[in-house]
């Protein structure tokens, strides 16, 4: 569970000499049966870790395709309580990794103590939150840490190196490596300096490295894995899913499977 | 203890929540203004700007025609209105714009609700040669097309953003994604004082010159201090910049006027301190105005600049401290100040400081003629006519007059 959880999904992949593949759903777009089914779907089609977006009015970190994806399940009433649900529904069904990426303040508004006790008795394995820095996510590391889940922070390309300690030392789980400065989203092409940064954050740390931000091809998927852990893809799927259907994303996360 | 603390906590509000790409520019730019505070060189160019281009001190205008009208306390306006591009945001618009060219910086960007910060920000940017990018939402292009007409006239581009309610929290959004993927290269000029730390702090210091002036003011003409405060509150960095210099006079008594919209029970308002509660949003923890999921709600006011479900850190802290006291203005009320200043003074107020006006209306009558008041009178009404004069002709029956 939590963080045993997710440390033995990535030392199973390094043990076969491949790299996890994460992908991010937005809960509730189009509905949560949806995500539920994709849930299972993905995970068959060879996904390691699944982050569950929790979806928000105002999400600053994301691009164009999540955003509208968040505005979508909004519409169909999705909340973290009905996530939670969800999770708990799919924890007999499913043994990968499961965790929520949340902006702060839903987080808020639900209640730190209660939020803890729920995450864990749901069957969530950890969190993500893109607007709570290290300084402000005491709180949160707090309750989380109490119910052994992993609370996994963010670096990105300007975080200094003094920095990046601070933050190894506080992480749990995996260090989610922003690729990029700048939001969610596709990109044709690799961040330029990505394998300095990466090796940076690197010495930094024995925890596994997920990548994402920009990742949508195969192509780009493989030519990070060596120089990561793990590969996190978030709005090709929603994309995909959007467009194409369940369909349309299990055959992307083939595709990525077989590249890493 | 002086507020913020090392950490931009102003009690339990303010802080840095922003992805952790920015947390290194908030750190860098924090530096930069610390340094800048203390350095004479820059506060002499900042003084020099302030006097010789923006035409300060504005004056402080006792409004005898009002304050016989209304049969109560004494009231000045605090002449912001006079500030050159018409409001106070070019004091801090100046203030920012100094410190990122200092800082190396050569492309600003920034959010607009009414219009009247971008076209500080496009202004200062114009002076000192800078590149300029000005995100302002759909709705509000429309609203004030003349301010965006006068952005390009600066030279500035201005970005129409068609996300979420198309009003200045989904520009600030946006700004923010903006800011995220050129941070190495882009100054973000945040027009309020909201946002991450330092930037509650920094735009309060640079907003101060106007309660400073209005200290000195209001002594030579009436040898003591004002009894009351009055001032319209968005992000609220007018009402800062008025409010700070007197914190620890306590015998003043501060007010800020938020926007009811068409009143707090119609749902359909923007008022983050009297129908709000604290939670995190765009940068900081302060009151928003949300659900009981933690979503920001939909706001409404007739004034595009005080249409915002947040509001700055500090006016958090002052509310629960009980330092200052939120009045929720409607927009009935604020078309009525609107008129009545114009009428009684020969001075059109822009929408929101006709709040602020407003609010005097109900505080004055109830005083003795031997107290003061001093409204701020942020910003000018030229930008506000066509719509008042559409809001008259539908006979305001939809603003519950």
């Amino acid at each position: 569970m939590g963080v045993e959880r997710i440390g033995a999904t990535f030392a199973a992949r390094e043990k076969e000499g491949r790299k996890a593949l994460i992908v991010y759903l937005c809960a509730g777009d189009p509905s949560l049966e949806v995500t539920a089914a994709a849930v299972e779907e993905l995970a068959a089609a060879g996904v390691d870790i699944i982050e569950l977006g929790v979806p928000f009015s105002d999400p600053v970190a994301d691009g164009p395709v999540i955003q509208a994806a968040s505005t979508r399940a909004l519409a169909g009433g999705t909340n973290l309580r009905k996530i939670l649900d969800l999770v708990k529904d799919l924890r007999s069904r499913v043994s990968l990794p499961l965790v929520l990426m949340s902006y702060y303040n839903p987080l808020l508004q639900y209640g730190l103590a209660a939020l803890a006790a729920d995450l864990a008795a749901a069957g969530v394995d950890g969190l993500i939150v893109p607007d709570l820095p290290l300084e402000e996510s005491a709180p949160l590391r707090e309750k989380l840490a109490a119910v052994k889940l992993a609370a996994i922070p963010l670096v990105a390309p300007t975080t200094p190196a003094e920095r990046l300690q601070q933050i190894a030392a506080a992480a749990q789980g995996f260090i989610y490596c922003v690729s990029l400065t700048g939001v969610t989203g596709a990109r044709e092409s690799l961040p330029p300096g990505i394998a300095a940064y990466l090796a940076r954050v690197r010495e930094t740390t024995d925890l596994p490295l997920g990548v994402g931000f920009g990742i949508s091809h195969p192509e780009q998927a493989r030519l990070l894995a060596p120089l990561c852990d793990g590969i996190i893809v978030g709005s090709a799927i929603v994309r995909e899913l959007h467009e194409g259907g369940l369909p349309a994303a299990v055959k992307l996360v083939q595709n990525l499977r077989q590249a890493i | 203890m002086a507020l913020p603390d090392s950490r931009g906590h102003f009690g339990p509000y303010g802080g840095r929540f922003v992805p952790e790409t920015l947390m290194p520019a908030l750190s860098e730019i924090e530096k930069a203004y610390r340094e800048a505070r203390e350095d004479p060189s820059f506060q002499r160019e900042l003084k020099y700007y302030l006097e010789q281009y923006a035409g300060r001190p504005t004056p402080l205008y006792f409004a005898a025609n009002l304050t016989r009208h209304l049969g109560g306390a004494r009231i000045y306006l605090k002449r912001e209105d006079l500030n050159h591009t018409g409001s106070h945001k070019l004091n801090n618009a100046l203030g920012q714009a100094l410190l990122a060219r200092r800082m190396g910086k050569k492309r600003l960007i920034a959010e607009t609700g009414a219009g009247q910060h971008g076209v500080a920000t496009a202004t200062v940017a114009a002076l000192l040669g800078m590149e300029c990018e000005i995100y302002m939402g759909e709705e509000d292009t429309r609203r004030q097309a003349l301010n965006v007409f006068r952005m390009e006239l600066l030279g500035a581009r201005v970005i129409p953003v068609a996300a979420g309610s198309r009003t200045l929290k989904d520009a600030v959004n946006e700004a923010l994604r903006d800011w995220v993927t050129n941070v190495r290269t882009t100054y973000y000029l945040i027009g309020s004082v909201v946002g991450p730390h330092p930037y509650p702090m920094m735009v309060r210091d640079f907003q101060a010159v106007i309660g400073e002036e209005t200290r000195q003011q209001v002594l030579e003409a009436s040898g003591r201090l004002p009894d009351h405060l009055i001032a319209c509150v968005g992000g609220g960095s007018n009402a800062m910049g008025i409010f700070y210099p007197f914190i620890q006079d306590t015998g003043v008594k501060l007010w800020g006027a938020e926007a009811a919209g068409r009143g707090l029970n119609t749902g359909r308002h923007a008022a983050s301190l009297t129908a709000g509660k604290p939670g995190v949003f765009q940068g900081a923890y302060s009151y928003i105005v949300q659900d009981e999921n933690g979503q920001i709600k939909p706001v409404y006011s007739l004034s595009a600049g005080l249409d915002y479900p947040g509001v700055g850190p500090e006016h958090s802290y002052l509310k629960d401290s009980g330092r200052a006291t939120y009045v929720a203005i409607t927009d009935a009320e604020a078309l009525e100040a609107f008129q009545l200043l114009s009428r009684t003074e020969g001075i059109i107020p822009a929408l929101e400081s006709a709040h602020a006006v407003a609010l005097a209306m109900k505080v004055a009558p109830g005083l003795s003629q031997e107290e003061i008041i001093v409204v701020n009178l942020s910003g000018r009404g030229d930008k506000d006519v066509q719509q008042v004069e559409a809001v008259l002709q539908e006979g305001g029956k939809n603003h519950g007059c």
